[in-house]
């Protein structure tokens, strides 16, 4: 658990504007906690002074309830992992050294640490034999930004700081890299606190989300109480006009399908909302064919993991009002209707608040 | 031809005034390397430094190698060593700093903030982050000074023959005085010489010295 107590940066003489003014956050153990803001805004500041790179001004920084001035400077920042946007390998080392640099400076043996680069390396979706005697200059900034989580997660810190880790890579890779990461963390609970500047990667990424203006922290809560109910103006703006769209790709389908009964190979008729068709399974339980008002939208369906969002999207697209929702391999499940997603649109905090529990919130890596 | 045969029958001398050539340029480049490197590292890490040390360096590499002998004479009489190998080495030792110190710091304040910044926030200590990321990191650039200075000064000890130091300078300075081609030739072909295969023996250590992450790597 990281606490943040009236957590204050005054560059130059008292009096002259705060770069982070008077900030009080708790990020509970296991939590992703996403600082967001524009550029300028103070997050990055926050961040830097959890391992003291800066040193506050005012106020305090509890890791686990100890104060980290209590700590040791060197022996703090060896218990926290640290990724930056530039990613900052060594280009002198090799992919296992430049993981096993914290290790090292632990006093591990050389086949410990060669052993958890291995490890590491595997995680982050790396061929091992490939990768691991290779120098940072021979891979590209995907694979780069992969060995730099590697690297803060060598020494297996409690704590994870991520300086906008995924803003240098393309979009795609982004994607997936993030996916990656929310699956590494499911199994990690790391506690970890990443600076960004895209809200969308904060709506995805966050269990809490902490939105700063100028060095003051506007609004703290989960991305579904900061989209449903945003503090002020500037909050509001910043999350952006489609903050309803933002929210369903927090919920899957299988949080609001309605399942069906049916026999194998038989024809299913469907009517919703006065949209009528059907849906024609094979004898294994596969979508064949769908109709909608008596149009063919050919083996149309959407996967159990399937974000709200993509499923909108796939909605208007073929201009119906429901989908077949499908398991993994491709069976027919259930139905997933617009007047369900709606609901969870206007749905207010509390309520959602009972489903995020059941930690169904993200979207699952391996599939989107 | 006539030189040619001079240089056949003097070989063992040419041998040992080579040595004596070297002996001067690598005692004052090592001890320079270790001066310079640390200068360095100092000034690159107060910014505000800097400027006054390097341009305190560019003077000194004006004053001409012949001024600066004379002028070490009266003050390396006080301990009997005004002239001969002593003042040589010193001279060289001056001249050979300015390239390493001004390498040193050009290398390490180059280098990529986010080296210095993951180092930092990874927990590595001052001296941690200079052996292991700054200095290798920084080797090619600090090499290259070093080449600069063994081939600018394998030069400047040519002319340290002037006060008696020895050297390769001697068949120079006995060729100019004698007015003797052959030996003034000699001299000259051997500085070159031992110039360019110096030279080129550091272009292989500084090949060495060279992180393998550092060179052109191509991707297996």
């Amino acid at each position: 658990m990281i606490t943040l107590e009236n957590l204050s940066k005054v560059y130059g003489a008292p009096g002259t504007e705060a770069a982070v003014d008077d900030v009080s956050l708790t990020i509970g153990s296991g939590e992703i906690c996403v600082l967001i803001g524009p550029s300028g805004c103070g997050k990055t500041t926050t961040m830097r002074m959890v391992n003291r790179l800066i040193t506050p001004t005012g106020g305090r920084v509890l890791i686990d309830n100890q104060d980290t001035t209590a700590i040791d400077t060197v022996a703090l920042r060896r218990s926290i992992g640290y990724v930056i946007q530039q990613v900052g390998l060594f280009p002198n080392m090799t992919v296992e050294e430049n993981i096993g640099v914290v290790p090292r400076l632990l006093g591990w043996d050389r086949a410990r640490s060669r052993a958890r680069a291995a490890e590491l390396l595997d995680m982050v979706g790396l061929d091992v034999g490939q990768f691991l005697g290779r120098y940072p200059n021979q891979l590209s900034g995907g694979q780069q930004q992969r060995v730099g989580v590697a690297r803060a997660l060598a020494a297996d810190p409690p704590v994870l700081l991520m300086d906008e880790p995924f803003g240098a890579i393309d979009p795609i890779n982004r994607a997936t890299i993030q996916d990656q990461f929310l699956a590494m963390q499911q199994k990690l609970k790391k506690t970890v606190l990443l600076v960004s500047h895209d809200i969308d990667e904060a709506v995805k990424m966050a269990d809490r989300i902490a939105i700063f203006r100028a060095g003051r922290l506007e609004q703290a809560g989960t991305p579904d109480e900061i989209l449903i109910a945003p503090a002020n103006d500037f909050v509001s703006g910043f999350v952006g006009p489609d903050r309803a769209l933002k929210r369903l790709r927090r919920k899957r389908v299988s949080q609001i399908h309605i399942p069906l009964v049916y026999n194998m190979g038989q024809q299913i008729a469907v009517a919703v909302d006065g949209c009528h068709g059907t849906i024609q399974v094979d004898v294994g339980g596969l979508v064949v064919s769908v109709t909608a008002d008596g149009r063919a939208i050919g083996p149309a369906s959407v996967r159990m993991d399937t974000d709200l969002r993509v499923v909108v999207s796939e909605m208007l697209r073929l201009a119906i009002s429901w989908l077949p929702c499908v398991d993994g391999e491709g069976r027919l499940l259930g139905i997933v209707t617009q007047a369900a997603i709606s609901r969870q649109v206007n749905r207010v905090s509390g309520e959602a608040s009972s489903d995020d529990a059941s930690d169904q919130g993200k979207p699952n890596a391996a599939t989107l | 031809m006539d030189t040619l045969a001079y240089i056949a029958k003097n070989l063992p001398m040419i041998g040992m005034r080579a040595m004596e050539h070297l002996s001067i340029v690598v005692v004052a480049v090592v001890l320079a390397i270790a001066c310079g490197m640390a200068i360095g590292v100092f000034i690159a890490r107060r910014p505000r430094l800097a400027p006054a040390v390097l341009s305190g360096g560019s003077i000194m590499i004006t004053v001409p190698s012949i001024a600066l002998f004379g002028m070490l004479i009266p003050l390396l009489s006080i301990i009997g060593q005004g002239i001969g190998w002593l003042p040589a080495v010193i001279a060289v030792y001056i001249y050979s700093m300015v390239p390493i110190v001004r390498n040193t710091y050009t290398a390490l304040v180059g280098l990529d903030p986010a080296l210095r910044d993951a180092a930092i926030g990874m927990g590595m200590n001052p001296s941690q982050r200079l052996w292991r990321v700054e200095l290798p990191n920084a080797m090619p650039i600090i090499m290259a000074g070093v080449r600069v200075a063994v081939v600018m000064n394998i030069g400047v000890t040519a002319i340290a023959a002037y006060i008696g130091a020895g050297g390769l300078g001697t068949f120079i300075s006995r060729g100019i005085t004698q007015t003797d081609i052959r030996q003034l030739l000699t001299g000259a072909i051997a500085v070159s010489l031992l110039a360019i295969a110096s030279d080129f023996g550091l272009a292989l250590v500084q090949k060495r010295l060279t992180p393998l992450g550092l060179a052109q790597l191509d991707t297996p």
